[in-house]
């Protein structure tokens, strides 16, 4: 039987459409599987965010299910994950703004800062320095870390760098444009740096 | 070049996303400035053990929470 063979260089389309089209279509267990491949990534954003465990809960749950019902509305000119995190980021900012009784919170707003934009902690690290510590007393110390940061470091930081997304996608799910995108990373990744390195840095004396 | 400027390089050089004419000039300021050296390292070890020890785990039930509503509102009609 004849098959048609992809073209080198063709662009495959994103897996993400064919599960698309298949909940369109009706198929539920579609979108079970987009869920699964998301729901820690979204999770983790609305805690980002919401910095309350129920509330990323909340968020996470209302993110998904409104997705379901706008499904109709997604173009396909955007990646399904990238209109996901959009509408999960929204989500996020409402529940904050009721907990905080109508309080403005934007995740573009600017947030004037020297911190960090010079490093001024120049000391080595350990080795391995995450070694020195267990798996709990870590996260506490990466959680701590990135709670200092304003809420638009902390989702650009985790949307470009802990789940790899390009400039372009994180700009398009957050509503900011790319340069302000690379300034606030830059940023956060300076900051990260300086505040772990109290935690990580080589002590005098102690030479591996 | 001065540590501003190789500052000011930082993402493009953790990112791989240098142009090659501005590669040269970067890693000859690296070899002489221990500094930009311990700051490019540290904050590519930063970006590391974040991507390897993900903070935030989805609490139990959440995921079945969630299926169970998603159900629900199929039900609804869909």
């Amino acid at each position: 039987m004849a098959t048609i063979q992809p073209i080198a260089g063709e662009l495959e389309p994103h897996p993400d459409v064919a599960l698309v089209e298949q909940v369109r279509a009706g198929d539920v267990s579609a979108y079970d599987t987009l869920v699964r491949k998301y729901e820690r990534q979204i999770f983790r954003i609305a805690q980002h965010i919401t910095q309350n465990r129920e509330d990323a809960e909340d968020v996470m749950q209302d993110a998904f299910l409104k997705a379901y019902e706008k499904l109709d509305q997604f173009q396909g000119n955007s990646k399904f994950y990238t209109w996901l995190v959009r509408i999960a980021v929204n989500e996020s900012l409402m529940r904050l703004r009721k907990r905080r009784t109508g309080k403005m919170v934007s995740i573009d707003e600017d947030v004037e800062t020297e911190e960090g934009s010079v490093p001024r902690d120049l000391a080595d690290w350990a080795p391995d320095p995450e070694q020195n510590y267990t798996q709990t007393e870590l996260a506490t110390i990466l959680e701590k870390t990135i709670k200092g940061l304003p809420p638009g470091f902390r989702v650009v930081f985790e949307l470009r760098d802990v789940q790899g997304l390009s400039t372009e996608d994180t700009a398009e799910a957050l509503g900011l444009s790319v340069p302000a995108v690379k300034s606030r990373l830059l940023r956060a990744r300076l900051q990260l740096r300086e505040r772990l390195s109290r935690y990580f840095r080589r002590k005098k004396g102690v030479e591996k | 070049m001065t540590c501003t400027e190789f500052l000011a390089l930082l993402d493009d050089l953790i990112d791989d996303a240098v142009a090659p004419e501005a590669r040269t000039e970067l890693q000859i300021h690296l070899k002489g400035c221990e500094h930009c050296e311990v700051t490019l390292n540290t904050t590519r070890k930063t970006i590391e053990i974040y991507r390897s020890h993900q903070i935030y785990d989805l609490p139990a039930g959440l995921r079945e929470r969630l299926h169970a509503a998603i159900m629900a509102r199929c039900k609804k009609g869909c």
